[in-house]
């Protein structure tokens, strides 16, 4: 790959990939995500691999394996282009009939999504239920790019918004344009990033930072994963356009340790974008230098909370501080260091790339752009959505998630993982907003969400989740430590009809505490879940501690 | 050092800029109650009984005195019902593992927190950290450390560096409000160095 000294290089360089690339000719993509990894995709795309070969049918026929495409529920999930024909469930043995139907040009009935009420197949990803109810500006290119090629990220105009920022914006503009979309951070707070940067940019300091939140810890919430994983240098691109604006020659991605193909397609990405002086001294030729260090967790929830997670690259045990001074202020070796999430980062190179107006237009008056969602739980469909925000959670459950299945009720739907509420069944209308789902209790968090059919023992649930924090909890502040305890007791004797009078009381003191008195967001939150049940499942706490357990 | 004025329970109180509201308070003769703070430590902000209530710009928060820097104007309130309701469940909770720890008992007097009101798992550490920050901040040792994490930590001694280390010192002994320190200290001697204490009660 060669070193490009300038945006009219890098545009060259573009030109050439593409111009070596034939729109018409198909190009089967094999998703490689964790899921359809977990069903043994590599062994699919083994078997074009081979009966591409068999047949001498490389000049003929394009493979690749993708990042995550969505639709995790119906994997391997294989899509040709050109026309998006989506195969769901694909097996070795299909493979020479996808081959065979391929160049013909036909599609191969059999593997195609079929309605299961009207038996009706869908051809391409748009008349898909599942990805024609979304709006994937993020997810979207996953399909069409393997990870570790930089060519297939250029080819879809890959570094062109962090071109644009270096030579036709000062940083200023630039951070002027992501406070004038209304970026909100996507991890959990929800905390305009514009501003975040600014404080980072105006505090005083020798060196700033800026890093990617990684980790993604959270149960359920598999979205930044697939986005990462898939597409390393969308969140790259993000990251340096980000350092630009806020004045950083030094930024982290800081991720899991046990995700060996992420840490892969990252660090080639790296090490691609450096060869390409995209990253390192002088990008671009612009006089602006960046590097940046891949840094792991060491296996603990808590290490994704920010605090926790710079004492982590410092080389200290992940123990949250408390922040009465903000980490965008003194946070890594006490100098300011911004921290956003992988899919804040990737938002980055639209809104510089397309506009503030453009990004602004999409979402609700406070909650702008799209969010990733991961579904899961009693749902017919899950996997990977990308929806506008306010968009009605009754279209992720119904539309696109396809609804309960075995034809139960949907009684609840669980936000935010171990820190986040549930709602119950009659608020589905409610849109996916950052305060609209705060305020009824059940915040966005990173975006995993949980459904819960009619079966589902809401006691047990909060004792679940409370089970997680306990052991992920540092243990460092009293109310935490041990506000988790004596709950995770009190829940684990109701629901094993042990319940007692008096319980309802110790627990609404315990978690009231634990919000008020808790060193870090983990702590603090740790009581949500519990709290949004007691607001919406009351009675059936009541009724298994009267009851003597869940009445099965 | 510049002077800011703050005000503590209605009273004015002048200090130095850097200072935190606990020693604020302290000067001005205010009793906060601590159970993790030492003096010759660095603020550790575990225990949370310091807690206090701060107006600060319009808003009310609940934060630890300890770690708090006083501002200009700030308005601290270092008796509410919120916070003795945060300082009552926290000792009732602490209660549950050192029932009869003398501080935590005129504590829940002063308090009226119950020490039944949750079930018991009698550890007796109510891992303050008092033991192990000494050791490594002002000893510079790290003979004691914390080990685990979340509902299952709790303090252990390095029995490599405790034999070397300890008998000479034993300094944490007495800053521990549960005297669990030294019986975690015995039973590593017990288990790991047992011939040294006998070595050495051995008369001349």
């Amino acid at each position: 790959m060669p070193r490009l000294h300038s945006a009219v290089e890098l545009e060259e360089f573009r030109a050439g990939i593409l111009a070596a690339r034939d729109p018409a000719r198909p190009c089967i993509a094999v998703c490689g995500g964790a899921a359809c990894g977990g069903l043994d995709s590599a062994a699919v795309a083994g078997a074009f691999a081979a009966e591409i070969g068999r047949q001498g049918l490389e000049a003929r026929l394009d493979l690749k394996t993708t990042g995550c495409h969505g639709f995790c529920e119906k994997g391997p999930n294989v899509v040709v282009s050109p026309g998006d024909v989506c195969y769901f469930e694909v097996r070795p043995e299909d493979v020479p009939d996808v081959v065979a139907c391929t160049l013909r040009g036909e599609v191969l009935d059999r593997l195609l999504w079929t309605c299961p009420d009207t038996g009706r197949k869908a051809v391409h990803m748009d008349e898909v239920p599942f990805y024609r109810h979304q709006t994937r500006i993020l997810i979207g290119d996953n399909p069409r790019i393997d990870p570790t090629r930089i060519d297939d990220y250029l080819a879809l105009g890959g570094y062109a918004a962090l071109a644009k920022a270096l030579f036709e914006m000062s940083p200023e503009q630039v951070l002027d344009e992501v406070k004038k979309a209304q970026l909100r951070g996507r991890g959990g707070g929800g905390f305009p990033a514009g501003s975040k940067w600014e404080t980072t940019r105006n505090a005083p300091g020798d060196e700033k930072y800026v890093i990617v939140n990684g980790h993604e810890g959270e149960p359920g919430a598999f979205m930044d994963r697939a986005l990462f994983t898939g597409n390393p240098h969308k969140v790259l691109e993000g990251l340096i356009i980000g350092a630009y604006a806020i004045g950083s020659h030094r930024g982290f991605v800081y991720t899991r340790h046990d995700s060996p193909q992420l840490i892969r397609h990252v660090r080639t990405a790296l090490a691609q974008a450096e060869e390409c002086g995209l990253l390192g001294e002088d990008i671009l030729g612009s006089g602006f230098g960046f590097h940046v260090e891949l840094h792991f967790d060491v296996g603990i929830f808590v290490s994704g909370e920010s605090s926790a997670l710079m004492r982590s690259i410092e080389g200290h045990p992940p123990e949250p501080r408390p922040k009465y001074i903000r980490t965008s202020v003194a946070g890594i070796r006490d100098q300011p260091s911004n921290l956003n999430n992988v899919e804040t980062w990737a938002n980055v190179p639209q809104i510089i790339g397309r506009g503030a107006a453009w990004y602004a237009g999409i979402g609700t008056e406070r909650s702008k752009g799209t969010k990733l969602v991961s579904l899961s739980g009693n749902v017919v469909n899950g996997g990977v959505a990308e929806v506008p925000m306010g968009t009605p959670l009754r279209t992720l459950v119904y539309d696109i998630g396809g609804g309960v299945p075995s034809g139960k009720a949907l009684k609840a739907v669980h936000f935010g993982g171990p820190m986040g509420g549930s709602i119950p069944a009659s608020l589905l209308d409610a849109p996916l907003d950052f305060d609209e789902l705060s305020r009824l209790g059940a915040p966005i968090g990173a975006g995993g969400m949980l459904v819960m059919d009619e079966d589902t023992d809401m006691v047990e649930v909060a004792r679940y989740l409370l089970d997680f924090l306990t052991t992920e909890s540092c243990g460092k502040c009293v109310p935490c430590r041990e506000g988790m305890r004596q709950s995770l007791k009190i829940l684990t004797n109701i629901t094993q009809g042990r319940g007692k009078d008096g319980d309802l009381g110790r627990l609404d003191d315990l978690s009231t505490v634990t919000g008020l008195a808790c060193l870090c967001a983990l702590g603090r939150t740790s009581a949500d879940p519990l709290k949004s049940m007691l607001r919406y499942f009351k009675d059936e706490y009541e009724g298994q501690i009267a009851g003597g357990g869940a009445a099965k | 050092m510049s002077e800011i004025v703050l005000q503590i329970d209605g009273r004015d109180v002048a200090v130095s800029a850097g200072t935190t509201v606990l020693q604020a308070a302290q000067q001005a003769g205010i009793r906060i109650p601590t159970l993790c703070h030492h003096e010759k430590l660095e603020p550790y902000g575990g225990c949370r009984l310091c807690m206090v209530e701060v107006e600060a710009r319009g808003r009310t928060s609940y934060v630890v005195s300890c770690l708090y820097p006083v501002e200009q104007g700030l308005v601290v309130r270092t008796r509410s019902d919120k916070v003795d309701m945060i300082r009552r469940v926290i000792l009732e909770e602490l209660m549950a593992h050192a029932p009869d720890a003398p501080e935590l008992v005129r504590l829940a007097r002063e308090y009226g927190a119950d020490r039944d009101r949750f079930e018991k798992e009698a550890s007796f550490c109510v891992l303050c950290g008092l033991c192990v920050r000494y050791c490594a901040e002002v000893k510079g040792k790290h003979a004691v450390g914390f080990i685990d994490s979340g509902a299952a930590r709790e303090i252990g001694f390095v029995p490599e560096l405790a034999a070397k280390e300890c008998w000479d010192c034993q300094e944490c002994f007495a800053l521990c409000p549960t005297s669990y320190a030294q019986a975690a200290y015995l039973l590593t001697e017990a288990l790991a160095f047992p011939g040294r204490r006998k070595a050495h009660s051995r008369p001349a």
